[in-house]
């Protein structure tokens, strides 16, 4: 594919049989030869390695940078302490989320990643906003990948004590990097920041232990949404507030109290009217992105924004939006499916229990 | 005689076992797919023209149409793949088989590749 970007392990992904897809601008891995199934299972049962180079990474320099990202996110990033790091939204005068990033505090300032769809948006965002308060600093020679999976502890040994959402500098099989206890599977892993030049060293070392195995974008897709995690651009957007999302508990009190980032007002005044909730088909059948949900009288109140097979269950699962009456676990419900309405549930978030190391 | 398989542009193959037309995806359609995870099969005594559409295979990626190779009337399906739509990929041209139909006209599969004309067709698309 002509104009589409390839992160520094692109040859890796073809060398290995990948079948490629365009993602976000860049040439993705979407699945390897054993196929998204055995990928995902693979993940929750060994250690699945994915590249996620395409992400943005940046780095916000200077002492007021934690002060100053608070104007912009909802999150507590001033109480962040060293090492640590903590999952924040980037949010709209209108109450929207313009999107979703991990903060880090680095010496001398914070580190984030943020989606790669929204790379280009957040670094305008920042620079226009915050571009006086400090420096900042794409990092687009680096690489990012990700270790998931019950069996990633014992291949990166070094960093086995360190607890969820915290990372540390050091040397993974001998490359120099951001180590990270974190990932996007709901299984304890890493995700580990590379320099672009050390990313197929490092790479080939963790593939040569005999756990680890390459997954794509099509299992990291099932394992975040049996996890219940949501995915920029479809289960939260512009259109979604925080609250909706479910993703209250990434505004705490202090920054409910203070009211002082974008939408503050709008999130914090208005009570939800409705839920993003998980929800199961019975049967096979899926539910894909789009499909209508269907009240008990058959009228239409919102719809799928995620929604696939999930191997874990071993059948189909979905997310979506439905107003607060209709959405506590239990709830009945169907979803339109090609014209034909099926019966499902909603259930309690995550499908997939979370298998985090917390120390 | 030895018993042909015919095979359409959109992957989709066709048998005549016992005088019925066994239709099905071709193992380059599976292999393209990747993971089947749901088949949608059609109503037995549904009657289905030429390149209407018949079922709907799942993949974990997406949901593809799969069009009637023949015009006719389904008179079985594959049952087995409620459980264990896997058998496409494992079979797709044997045990994974999706639709038994009657034709209603034997002349159409004339109109159809044979497995020499679709493997050159196949060949054009890598």
């Amino acid at each position: 594919m002509t104009g589409l970007l390839k992160t520094p392990l692109h040859a890796m992904h073809l060398a290995a049989g990948a079948r490629m897809a365009p993602f976000a601008g860049y040439d993705m891995p979407l699945r390897y030869p054993d196929g998204s199934v055995a990928e995902h299972n693979h993940a929750r049962s060994r250690a699945a390695l994915f590249d996620v180079s395409h992400m943005g990474q940046l780095r916000l320099m200077g002492p007021d940078a934690d002060a100053a990202l608070e104007t912009l996110a909802p999150g507590d990033i001033r109480g962040l302490g060293d090492g640590a790091m903590r999952y924040t939204l980037f949010t709209a005068e209108g109450g929207g989320i313009l999107d979703d990033l991990i903060v880090s505090r680095v010496p001398g300032g914070l580190g984030v990643v943020v989606n790669a769809a929204r790379k280009d948006h957040d670094t305008e965002h920042l620079r226009r906003h915050l571009g006086g308060r400090m420096d900042i600093v794409p990092e687009p020679d680096r690489a990012l990948l990700a270790l998931q999976g019950p069996a990633a502890a014992e291949v990166l040994a070094d960093f086995a004590d360190l607890p969820f959402m915290a990372w540390r500098e050091g040397g993974a099989c001998g490359v120099p990097a951001r180590v990270s206890r974190s990932g996007y599977t709901g299984e304890d892993g890493f995700e580990l920041s590379v320099a672009a030049a050390d990313a197929e060293a490092l790479a080939a070392r963790l593939l040569a232990h005999a756990a680890v195995a390459w997954a794509g974008l099509g299992a990291r897709d099932s394992l975040r949404l049996e996890a219940g995690l949501c995915l920029y651009g479809h289960d939260i957007g512009e259109d979604t507030t925080p609250l909706e999302a479910g993703l209250g508990w990434a505004v705490p009190k202090r920054r409910r109290e203070e009211r002082n980032f974008p939408g503050a007002a709008r999130i914090l005044d208005n009570p939800p009217t409705r839920r993003r909730v998980g929800m199961r088909p019975e049967g096979r059948a899926i539910a894909r992105e789009g499909a209508a949900l269907l009240d008990e009288a058959g009228v239409a109140v919102g719809h799928v924004t995620s929604g696939g097979f999930g191997p874990t269950l071993g059948g189909p699962v979905a997310m979506g939006y439905l107003p607060v009456a209709g959405a506590a676990p239990g709830s009945p419900l169907a979803f339109d499916v090609r014209g034909r309405p099926r019966p499902g549930r909603v259930v309690r978030l995550p499908f997939v229990p979370h298998n985090y190391f917390r120390g | 005689m030895a018993v042909r398989t015919y095979y359409t542009r959109e992957h989709e193959w066709v048998r005549i076992e016992d005088g019925v037309a066994v239709c099905g995806i071709t193992d380059y359609a599976q292999s393209q797919l990747g993971d089947v995870v749901y088949v949608e099969l059609p109503e037995v005594g549904a009657e289905i023209a030429r390149d209407g559409e018949a079922a709907v295979v799942e993949s974990t990626k997406a949901a593809s149409d799969v069009y009637a190779p023949v015009g006719g009337t389904v008179v079985g399906v594959n049952g087995r793949l409620e459980e264990s739509p896997d058998l496409v990929n494992e079979s797709a041209e044997d045990q994974g088989w999706f639709f038994r139909m009657e034709i209603d006209d034997e002349g159409e599969l004339d109109e159809l590749m044979d497995e020499e004309g679709y493997q050159a067709f196949v060949e054009e698309l890598d």
